[in-house]
């Protein structure tokens, strides 16, 4: 299983992101290293099309495939919570999913 | 308190989505003013929002003005743009005023770093909290009140316990 975690430095949740994905594969007892990948430029954003950060891919497939289409572009991602709230971060739920 | 802000409140006349230009002297007889760097594509800022519009609902009737300033590059971020915080007011139904800094030069005036980032200005217009509006972007989570606690320490006329928290958000996206 490949998982990427693509971020930008301009954008503060990565850290709580790849926090909460270790956890999960922890909890999942999946033993699959997390590839940490920074995105500089909005040339990078879109050759990797890259909708925000942080962006996780689990074997290529955004766990947001909704979010996954916006435009690519160096900025905070939103994702949006099962409760009709937002956030920076994917729901435990939605790595959740896409893992299984 | 970081000398690189704004330790009295900047002058100031911006639009507003509401079609009328605003200026720092409009809010002359706010006892308190809270500016707050912002702008609509910024999750954090969306997490925040609504707190915000509760904080000018709760604290309207004690004169106190809240205002979010918006002052991101449109080019690299259009969802910021002018027409965009127009929509978004009226849909999100915000409670404060909201305006749009174009030239950035508020921004910097201000010290801005983040959005949502918060300055509290009392009402000599010196700088009397800076910083976070609470201390978790999920609501059901905060535990301390910043700016809450702060407008009741300005009010009641006493200087906030806790002046400067690190504002936690998207950077201001400046002109390249």
């Amino acid at each position: 299983m490949k998982i990427e975690l693509l971020y930008w430095d301009g954008c503060p949740s990565y850290p709580e992101a790849l926090a909460l994905l270790e956890a999960v594969l922890a909890e999942r007892g999946l033993d699959a290293a997390v590839e940490l990948r920074r995105v500089e430029t909005d040339e990078e954003a879109r050759a990797l099309r890259f909708p925000g950060s942080p962006t996780i891919r689990i074997d290529g497939r955004d766990v947001d495939p909704i979010g996954a289409a916006s435009r690519p572009a160096l900025t905070c991602r939103i994702y949006h919570l099962p409760d009709g709230r937002v956030s920076p971060v994917p729901s435990r739920e939605q790595l959740e999913e896409a893992l299984s | 308190m970081s000398t690189a802000l704004a330790q009295t409140a900047p002058a100031f006349t911006l639009p507003g989505v509401d079609g009328r230009d605003h200026s720092l002297d409009d809010y002359r007889d706010a006892p308190v003013l809270v500016l707050v760097q912002s702008c609509n594509h910024c999750p954090y800022v969306q997490a925040w929002e609504g707190r915000l519009s509760a904080i000018q609902r709760d604290y309207g009737d004690r004169g106190v003005a809240v205002v979010a300033i918006s002052s991101n590059d449109v080019a690299s971020h259009p969802e910021d743009s002018f027409e965009q915080m127009q929509v978004r007011a009226r849909e999100q139904g915000f409670t404060f005023d909201y305006l749009y800094d174009e030239s950035q030069e508020v921004a910097r005036a201000l010290g801005s770093e983040r959005t949502p980032e918060v300055f509290l200005y009392d009402g000599e217009r010196r700088l009397a909290y800076h910083g976070a509006i609470d201390d978790n972007r999920d609501e059901t989570d905060v535990t301390t009140h910043h700016l809450r606690d702060a407008l009741d320490a300005v009010l009641a006329g006493e200087a906030p316990a806790v002046a400067d928290t690190p504002p936690v958000g998207c950077t201001v996206k400046w002109r390249s």
